[in-house]
């Protein structure tokens, strides 16, 4: 069975058609990429996939699950986790406190033991202390564990909020421009980052990115979006010598 | 003024100020979360002074007949924790009825329908009740310490450190538990709280439910302190604890309760140099400098007014 099916997902924003009769097939532990030029439609596809938008018509079927229309908490829940192309991360909070707030669902104790540190609080917290650590070692951010977000460097805010992501435990990571912004060195460390995600955590990947290198490097199968509908899929290879794809997208970086 | 008069004053200043500061992290906590007046917060006030009124005069009764007996102290604990359990869902109910659906609506027009269930709480009262007003009991049997030349009654002391409790209460709830961390985040980026798997409408409720059960208990010490219950109690109460928000800065809770007793200071020390009737008029125009020297409050920040300790 597959573990994300997308069928004939379509949208309209008033008149306007975002997305249009976009099809998707993700098996367990695959790296797809999307991409496409601004505007196409891509970070709206996420959005519908995660339940931030209701699509227009369409199924989006998660372990068998027709998933359209459920709240966006639930469908968290249930194992779809994604990072956004301008970084949401809760300023004046600290990078532990991102971490806990993803594992909300798992904290057992309640307002006694939040008060007063019961035995139970207590082995609760040592637990997602160790699980918070975990991932955060695993983005290699732990030395901030305890700081506000705000004061940190860029490239290291983007690693917190992959960090924040994966500790909802997802089964599909959805990952909306992660080098958007960043310096060539940083977009290196950034697709390390992925790459050891991927195998560490046999994590399901679904990537949007601008830069081709990127999406060339880590991604299995690539689609291309144009106006809402794709335009081509198949490999790396194979996209990089689409005429389609050349003439929509990627002429205009390779004059560039 | 003498020191006698001094510490008089003083007493008589925090009690007036634990009304304002627990009304005004009402206000705060909603504004910090949604971005939101709930501007029938001082009507929640009255409605939880009058669940009050009712629950307490239930037990006293209870008790006199001897079908329960209990102690004064009990009856009082009892009427704070049944009262602010009941008006929380009040607070609940107005956040669904009237916010909820107007979630993604101009800011504007959530204001006015807050107005509008703030009208229909006191002429709801009015229907029900009629306008005639009510006494509130006497839960325990009032008496007085002379500490010094200074009088002060076991009931204020009581309030100030009952309401001084709960907004430490309040405090810890936002910075220890996983609800007040998500009441937090929320603050910060409400986009991406329910896709950590956090409900956000929950969250939404439960800041209405706690804004409300403080409410309820500053009610209940206001009908304690001064026990006539009218519909319309929360109008001019309601608007100077929102003054105190303000003064506090916008979404911070420290500040609110802190301009709370700022503002009981005022008023009282005002009244205690100048005639009674120039009260309100010379300790607003004073918060009226104050608020046109720092605009965004004492713990305000220019860019951001989002929930913080």
């Amino acid at each position: 069975m597959p573990l994300l099916e997308v069928k004939n997902l379509t949208i309209y924003f008033g008149g306007l058609r975002a997305v249009h009769n976009y099809n998707v097939t993700f098996e367990p532990g695959q790296v797809r990429g999307l991409i496409g030029p601004n505007g196409a439609g891509k970070t709206t596809t996420f959005n519908m996939i995660t339940g931030i938008h209701r699509p227009t018509s369409g199924e989006i079927i998660f372990e068998g699950q027709n998933i359209v229309g459920m709240m966006p908490h639930d469908i968290a829940s249930m194992g779809i986790a994604r990072t956004f192309q301008n970084m949401r991360l809760w300023r004046h909070m600290t990078v532990m406190e991102h971490i806990k707030l993803a594992m909300y669902s798992k904290i057992e104790y309640g307002l006694i033991g939040a008060f007063f540190g019961t035995p139970k609080r207590h082995k609760q917290e040592t637990e997602f202390d160790e699980k918070a650590y975990h991932f955060l070692k695993l983005l290699n951010v732990d030395r901030y564990t305890n700081q506000v977000v705000t004061g940190l460097p860029y490239g290291v805010q983007r690693r917190v909020e992959m960090a924040r992501a994966l500790a909802i435990v997802p089964k599909i990571l959805l990952l909306d421009e992660p080098t958007a912004g960043m310096n060539p060195e940083e977009m290196l460390d950034m697709v390390e980052v992925i790459r050891q995600i991927k195998d560490e955590l046999k994590l399901t990947i679904f990537l949007i990115e601008h830069r081709m290198r990127v999406v060339m490097d880590l991604c299995e199968i690539i689609q291309t979006l144009d106006f809402g509908e794709i335009i081509a899929e198949g490999t790396p290879d194979e996209i990089r010598n689409n005429e389609r794809v050349i003439e929509a997208y990627l002429g205009k970086e390779v004059e560039v | 003024m003498s020191l006698n008069a001094f510490l008089q004053n003083l007493a008589n200043a925090l009690q007036w100020g634990s009304f304002y500061a627990l009304i005004a992290l009402g206000y705060s906590m909603v504004y910090g979360i949604l971005m939101l007046f709930n501007f029938a917060h001082g009507d929640i006030f009255m409605v939880g002074a009058y669940i009050g009124l009712f629950v307490s005069t239930s037990l006293v009764t209870l008790s006199a007949t001897g079908i329960l007996p209990m102690a004064g102290w009990l009856i009082l604990v009892l009427t704070i924790f049944i009262s602010m359990f009941l008006t929380s869902f009040v607070g609940m109910a107005v956040e669904r009825v009237a916010y909820r659906p107007l979630r993604a609506a101009p800011r504007a027009s959530a204001a006015i329908t807050g107005l509008m269930v703030g009208i229909i709480l006191e002429t709801g009262n009015l229907a029900l009740l009629g306008a005639q007003r009510r006494k509130f009991p006497e839960i325990i049997a009032q008496s007085t310490f002379h500490i010094g030349q200074v009088v002060v009654t076991n009931t204020k002391i009581l309030i100030i450190i009952l309401s001084i409790l709960l907004m430490i209460a309040l405090h810890q709830f936002i910075r220890r538990t996983r609800w007040g961390m998500a009441m937090r985040a929320m603050a910060y980026d409400f986009v991406v709280v329910p896709l950590m798997g956090v409900s956000i409408n929950r969250i939404a409720a439960m800041t209405f439910a706690i804004g409300s059960a403080l409410a309820a208990a500053a009610g209940i010490f206001f009908g304690i302190a001064y026990p006539v219950l009218e519909p319309y109690m929360g109008l001019l109460i309601g608007w100077k604890a929102f003054v105190a928000a303000i003064l506090g800065g916008r979404g911070s809770i420290v500040g609110a309760a802190l301009a709370g007793f700022l503002l009981g200071f005022i008023e009282i020390f005002v009244a205690a140099i100048f005639p009674s009737t120039l009260r309100d008029l010379i300790a607003y125009s004073i918060i009226l400098i104050i608020l046109t020297i720092r605009p965004h409050g004492f713990f305000g920040e220019a860019y951001s007014a989002r929930l913080r300790l």
